[in-house]
């Protein structure tokens, strides 16, 4: 039966309007701005059963269901629908689940690709760089629009993580229940520079047009496929992609050229291209930036205890074993600032091979954790 | 270690101050976690490699976290804890005197208990009938036993002894009762509170 019992089943995202000004961290004002939202579950009166999902780099509001208007419905399903519905881990039945596009976004938040109601044409490059915080500020008007006090829980994976801690730092009263999953308490120069080849490979592009690519009816695809295919390839792990591909060949035999020949090449370029076909370029960028200037510890001269000293949530932390863009080791720096200041803490370090995207995987010991700790949050 | 009462833990649960921060190593299923939360309205923290455990320290609504105390604890700040706990976990690490060592910079003071084996019954399976003793305590084959460094409750006093560890108080335990009387003989389970000689030693 489709969709399956244990599904949200079909949804549809609603896009919420915010009037008043929000200022950026780096100075810039954004006087309105759009927030696209799904929600799952029902918001109980108490208003204390909500949790917030944070998304990743490439993610947005569509977390769980299928949408019913899709060309295929079935393949319409939301990014992380393994964890969410009546009976998942993340359980519809007791919790409000507010998915989001974030502020930068290209799903129908307001982003670079929207119309800036200032000059009539879409921002591009105009529009500000958005940081984690930025992101956390806007979602606090979210929770405020819903009559959200308090989120029984937040959760995020890798960025998504990121901007579950940050609320736990910046609004300490407004979240519970932190659950933040092959996250890391900052980026590593290795991080960084992967983001960076990224972002050439986009304004190298010649038809990036400095961000406004827009009004030469062009978009840096080549750009897109590039960054895509390196991210892909830091998202994976060498495991699992000597299991997947090997060093198969598509023919028989060496072709002694350039075309695509391993079957690993076909497939990197397949995830490139089919990224290039609906991301935004601008976005992307914006993404990638969040993730290199977050580092809550700067504040407090790079003591990320110190950053952590206010928040009273309960936190669940967890990494997977082959992960090497954010390791276990990085989770467990997360975990050493919170039992410094003797937080409510757990901590998984969770058998994978599936890298840094495992934490979408419906990983048997992953899920089970994530039930219990789900279970164990009163609403 | 489930499946039949464990009698050390009325010990460590009476040896816990009120509202002490715990650590406990290798916590299991949290039991004992559970316990001193409850009786001793401890903040409480186990260590558990197990992934079936963590789960289930997580269904207690326990603060868990999943790693390999062999490999040191790094997590833990110097003098962390008020007591770090070693239930039933000490003989089966490897690298016994380093584990003590790590226990006591992390923690004020540790509760370790420890099967006894120089209780009669293992004395008379090996003296007497020339095998490795196998009781319901310790009920693993030699081939299949995670436990690698067995321990009296004599030797473990001349450990502490010698590696200027103080101990602080000792119970031995038969069948669930405290035995004073010939304890290395007598006693299944030992539970010793130690704490490092340089926490008492320390120059003023």
């Amino acid at each position: 039966m489709f969709p399956a019992f244990d599904s949200v089943g079909y949804v549809s995202p609603q896009t919420i309007a915010f009037d008043s000004p929000l200022t950026f961290a780096s100075g810039a004002t954004l006087n309105r701005y759009d927030l696209t939202v799904e929600t799952y579950g029902e918001l109980n009166a108490a208003r204390s059963n909500a949790v917030l999902v944070c998304h990743a780099l490439s993610g947005h509001h569509h977390v769980a269901g299928f949408y019913q208007d899709a060309p295929d419905p079935a393949k319409s399903e939301g990014w992380w629908d393994n964890l969410i519905g009546p009976g998942r881990p993340l359980d519809t039945r007791k919790f409000f689940v507010i998915g989001v596009n974030n502020l930068g976004g290209c799903h129908g938040s307001t982003g670079p690709s929207t119309i800036n109601p200032d000059t009539q044409r879409r921002y591009g490059s105009d529009f500000p760089i958005v940081t984690v915080t930025d992101w956390v500020r806007s979602q606090v008007r979210l929770a405020d629009h819903f009559g959200i006090e308090s989120f029984a829980a937040i959760l995020g994976g890798s960025l998504g993580g990121m901007q579950a801690m940050q609320w736990s730092i910046d609004f300490p009263e407004r979240v519970r229940n932190v659950l933040a999953i092959a996250a890391a308490p900052k980026l590593s120069a290795e991080n960084i520079g992967f983001n960076e080849v990224a972002r050439q490979a986009i304004r190298t592009d010649p038809d990036f047009h400095d961000g406004h690519f827009y009004q030469h009816g062009v978009v840096p695809k080549r750009g897109l496929r590039l960054s895509r295919m390196l991210g892909h390839l830091t998202y994976l792990s060498d495991d699992l992609m000597g299991e997947k591909f090997g060093r198969s060949l598509k023919g028989a035999d060496y072709k002694f050229g350039f075309e695509p020949e391993f079957e690993v090449e076909k497939y990197l370029r397949y995830q490139g291209d089919k990224f290039a076909g609906y991301f935004d370029a601008n976005t992307y960028l914006l993404m990638t930036r969040a993730l290199d200037y977050f580092d809550p510890a700067q504040a407090f001269d790079g003591n990320l205890a110190a950053a952590f000293a206010n928040s009273t949530a309960k936190y669940f932390i967890a990494a997977f074993t082959s992960d090497w863009r954010f390791s276990p080791a990085r989770s467990k720096e997360i975990v050493s600032a919170l039992l410094a200041n003797k937080h409510d803490v757990s901590f998984a370090e969770i058998e994978s091979v599936e890298g840094h995207d495992s934490f979408l995987m419906p990983i048997p010991q992953y899920h089970a954790l994530l039930r219990a700790a789900f279970d164990g949050i009163k609403v | 270690m489930s499946g039949y009462v464990r009698p050390d833990f009325d010990v460590v649960t009476a040896w816990v101050p009120h509202g002490a921060t715990v650590l406990d190593l290798g916590c299991g299923d949290g039991e004992l976690l559970t316990r001193l939360q409850r009786e001793r309205g401890i903040k409480g923290y186990g260590v558990e490699i197990d992934d079936a455990g963590v789960v289930a320290c997580l269904d207690r609504g326990l603060n868990v976290l999943q790693a390999n105390i062999e490999s040191g604890l790094n997590l833990f700040a110097d003098a962390a804890f008020d007591v770090v706990i070693l239930s039933q976990t000490l003989q089966a690490t490897r690298h016994t005197e380093a584990l003590v060592r790590e226990v006591l910079r992390v923690g004020k003071s540790a509760i370790v208990t420890l099967p006894n084996f120089g209780h009669w019954s293992v004395r008379w399976q090996l003296g007497v009938g020339g095998r490795m003793p196998v009781s319901k305590r310790l009920p693993y084959q030699w081939y299949d036993t995670p436990n690698v460094h067995f321990s009296t409750i004599k030797d473990f006093d001349v450990f502490c002894v010698e590696k200027g560890i103080a101990v602080e108080r000792r119970a031995a335990l038969a069948g669930g009762r405290e035995v004073r009387f010939l304890p290395n003989v007598r006693a299944e389970t030992a539970v010793f509170q130690i704490r490092g000689a340089t926490a008492n030693t320390r120059p003023v």
